[in-house]
């Protein structure tokens, strides 16, 4: 068994050289997940299947949650309908005062603070139903909105001690203050561990000195209370050495010292105000420190990873809206003679964005029942909902402008707003290319885990050979293409069960089998394939979370249960073809050559300055 | 003034929702459709609330007749403020020939046993379009009536009210206790907030049976047949005015 005394060093010096700053890896071990771990993607990639967390689809709402929820979308349906004027807010580039004042009242501030300290006292569910119906109507509104309560103060909800949530949680759930999330500056985007700014504790202990500036944050004309990353100095207890970490600052703008910059003009979400902001020695208490010193980046995660969901709820609306108007088009424009719904190509395009929406919507329901359900191992569904939802909703808007023809291209018709509103939501959060090796990288890192207890196994292999046989049986297996043994039978219904679970289990058989085969690849290699493994991880886990919500519809005898189904079939079997024509891609020898041939492409283009061909009439 | 008002509110179709008729010709599609509150009727409970912020009335009842379902729409009066709910259980049969006289002769026993001063009701619901409810419970309780309302002040122990007729307004002045209808202009409803309809669930809407009130439901109306509007037939046009009237004679027409 040498290979897996050769496999272990290899795997943890790629993780460092990838990752190059030791925040990242040790960010990546912060989510490494316990071997025992209930998450789907977890176990997916270590070759089991768990349904805990996936069957049946999560229904966390008791009859009360529920009758109350119903209660909700109304009032604020009808505000967004009759009130919120998004195309006003667009040309403004800001949301109209009576609208913001409106929202407040409304009580759409505080969705998810406690009844007790002022807010609705939202779950995660309920909350993303709402943030549906906002997204549905007015992304720019949404991101206001988002930046304040789904980040702005959610480390305050997350992180707060008492006394933080008590003196500041009322005024934000009425909106009488605004917050902001401030993490990124000019030299830290996705690297995000390489932040600047500073906090340096006074000598007496009491305050912290604060210096930098932040860019691209939302709000930040508008706030008052900030959530704010520096880096601290922190002694470690054991060596002695002092380091700078991250740690994360509850500041309000009272405190002096805080300004910000003009709004920024953007391509999308103008009604959102985004700014630069700027911290000049502003002393900040140390009740303020939010978390623990030194935890910062913890926190920083933590509260990107637990607005993830909402995300996904707000372009789930978006899609629903952008669908409906596709369809008015479609059912009432003729041309040829026939209404331009009867043509197969328009009928492909209304479908695939039918089968978009249908996925991230369940993708999105998924993930916030589950957390609801108190599952606190979601982070990998979490990103895979916000890659596909945001790429779904930009895929969805750009057909619905073609359905549209000329009419989609015009200010009018109210869809080149939301196309213009949805480019960011690759980008900000974490962009998608980040996530993808994210999700990729995890993946790694539990075979890994798995592999690292094997190795101990081995060092006395005759007290563990029940653990070796089983693994040993396990891969055997594997390479003969059967199933382990774990059957989904129980959770599926009839109607679905046939060759969609065969394709599921080909795929969940696969994937694992090629991660451990790609330990082999070069790490010059490593993005390009950590990006074509994720992507098979995001069509798996979207397959999964299609089959549980179909089955249940054709369990409830849903009126739609046939519909589901088509809709379920058509994606799996699509998914799954995706899926191993990528595998098939990397595990063949042209994909070598591609590789290198693409990084050859990309240094000459960049020595060059520009593209390299000389121009083909030779001047 | 230590007056209680009678707000009526009626669960209807969605304005926004396209009907379709049941194959069966025997009425509308309501199964999984959007139902809310009838505009009229929130009117209605607007203008109830905001004599009660003038301290003109002490306190507002809302009252609504029909299923369990029809909770959700007292839910939304209180969300709006009123202070407490009655729910008239009616189900089944006698949900489906519900109409202005039997929901009038609830109103009107209600109205007793509550003790009201007012009354304020939609002029009328936008399903049925009866226009009837108002006037009847006023004739039930032979009490003065203000209908098609688009203003209305409390004067001491009289109400003027400003009503909407085809030839413009026609001001008058009732005594209380008395019944009011609202009409389109009276004012705007204001939106119910997240905070409002959380306050709701702690008010009390209180269950009770016609029976209870003695009051018969039996209908007197029959419905035979529902249809939808015939499909416009397509035009046909003629050269000359000798066709026309050929066309016509052949019509029956003339």
């Amino acid at each position: 068994m040498r290979w897996a005394l050769v496999l272990l060093p290899r795997l943890e010096r790629q993780t460092r050289r990838l990752s190059g700053k030791r925040d990242f890896n040790r960010s990546c071990s912060l989510f490494c997940v316990l071997q025992e771990s209930q998450s789907f993607a977890v176990n997916m990639f270590k070759g089991q299947i768990s349904t805990t967390q996936v069957f049946p689809f999560p229904s966390v709402l008791n009859e009360d949650q529920s009758t109350f929820l119903r209660e909700l979308v109304g009032p604020v349906s009808k505000f967004f309908e009759e009130v919120n004027d998004p195309a006003k807010n667009d040309t403004l580039e800001k949301v109209e005062d009576h609208t913001l004042e409106g929202l407040k009242e409304l009580g759409a501030f505080g969705l998810q603070v406690s009844t007790e300290l002022g807010g609705v006292g939202l779950n995660n569910t309920q909350y993303a139903r709402l943030v549906e119906i906002v997204g549905m109507h007015d992304l720019g509104v949404g991101i206001t909105l988002g930046a304040h309560q789904s980040i702005g103060f959610k480390g305050i909800l997350l992180f707060g001690n008492k006394q933080q949530k008590e003196k500041y949680l009322p005024k934000l759930a009425s909106g009488e203050t605004v917050a902001a999330f401030c993490l990124t500056e000019p030299a830290s985007g996705s690297d995000a561990a390489s932040i600047r700014t500073t906090a340096v504790p006074s000598s007496c202990g009491k305050y912290y000195t604060m210096n930098g500036s932040k860019i691209w944050i939302s709000n930040a004309g508008l706030a008052e209370i900030f959530t704010v990353f520096a880096k601290t100095p922190v002694k470690d207890v054991k060596t002695g050495e002092v380091k700078d970490k991250i740690t994360a600052f509850i500041v309000e703008r009272s405190f002096g010292g805080v300004t910000h910059g003009p709004p920024e003009k953007k391509m999308g979400i103008k009604a959102s105000n985004t700014a630069e902001l700027y911290f000049e020695n502003v002393q900040v208490p140390a009740e303020n420190v939010l978390g623990e010193v030194g935890g910062g980046f913890k926190v920083a995660m933590n509260i990107l990873n637990n607005g993830r969901f909402g995300m996904a709820a707000a372009l789930s609306g978006t899609m629903k809206g952008v669908i409906a108007k596709a369809v008015d088009h479609a059912a009432n424009r003729t041309q040829f003679g026939n209404k331009i719904h009867n043509y197969g190509v328009i009928q492909e395009k209304m479908a695939r964005m039918a089968m978009l929406q249908y996925v991230t919507e369940s993708m999105a329901y998924m993930v916030s029942g589950n957390m609801d359900s108190g599952a606190t191992d979601f982070q990998i569904e979490a990103a895979i909902s916000k890659i596909f939802a945001s790429e779904a909703a930009w895929l969805v808007t750009d057909e619905c402008i073609q359905i549209m023809g000329g009419m989609g291209f015009m200010k009018d018709a109210g869809v080149e707003r939301v196309l213009r509103d949805l480019r960011i939501f690759r980008i900000f959060e974490g962009t998608n290319d980040i996530l993808r090796l994210f999700v990729a990288l995890n993946g790694f890192q539990n075979a890994g885990n798995q592999l690292k207890s094997l190795q101990k196994a081995l060092k006395n292999p005759l007290g563990n050979a029940g653990l070796l046989a089983g693994e040993i049986t396990k891969r055997a297996k594997r390479k003969a293409g059967l199933s382990t043994g774990l059957s989904l039978q129980g959770s599926i219904h009839p109607e679905l069960i046939s060759f969609l679970i065969l394709s599921l289990m080909a795929c969940q058989i696969q994937l694992p089998y090629q991660i451990n085969h790609l330990t082999y690849v070069c790490f010059a290699d490593e993005q390009f394939v950590l990006h074509r493994v994720a992507d098979c991880a995001i069509d798996l886990y979207a397959m999964v979370v299609v089959l549980s919500r179909a089955s249940r519809s054709l369990s409830q005898g849903h009126s739609s249960a046939q519909h589901e189904k088509m809709l379920c079939e058509t994606w799996c079997i699509e998914a799954h073809d995706r899926i191993m024509r990528d595998i098939k891609f990397l595990k063949s020898g042209s994909s070598k050559q591609i590789f290198k041939n693409l990084r050859a492409i990309s240094s000459a283009v960049v020595e060059n300055g520009t593209v390299v061909a000389p121009h083909p009439l030779g001047m | 003034m230590a007056a209680r008002v009678l707000v009526g509110v009626k669960r209807v179709i969605d304005y926004a929702v396209k009907i379709r008729v049941k194959p069966d010709n025997t009425g509308v599609v309501t199964d999984g459709v959007k139902h809310s509150m009838n505009p009229f009727c929130e009117i209605a409970v607007e203008e109830a609330v905001r004599l009660k912020e003038k301290k003109l009335v002490k306190e507002v009842v809302a009252v609504s007749c029909g299923p369990q379902q029809v909770q959700e729409t007292i839910r939304t009066a209180l969300a709006m403020g009123a202070d407490r709910g009655i729910h008239v259980e009616v189900s089944g049969k006698d949900y489906d020939t519900l109409g202005p006289l039997q929901v009038s002769k609830i109103l009107a026993a209600l109205a007793k046993k509550e003790e009201a001063s007012l009354v304020i009701l939609g002029k009328q619901a936008i399903d049925d379009d009866c226009n009837q409810t108002g006037q009847m419970t006023a004739a039930l309780l032979d009490w003065p009536q203000g209908t098609f309302a688009s203003e209305v002040t409390i004067d001491g122990d009289k109400i003027k009210v400003i009503r909407e007729i085809d030839g413009g307004l026609e001001t008058i002045k009732i005594n209380m206790p008395a019944v009011v209808t609202a009409d389109l202009r009276l004012n705007t409803p204001r939106y119910a907030t997240l905070p409002n309809i959380m306050k709701a669930k702690k008010k009390k809407i209180a269950s009770v049976k016609p029976g209870e009130l003695g009051v018969d439901l039996t209908s007197r109306l029959e419905v035979l047949r529902v249809e939808e509007p015939a499909q416009r037939q397509a035009g046909v046009k003629v050269e000359t005015v000798e066709d026309l009237v050929g066309k016509l004679k052949e019509a029956g027409r003339i």
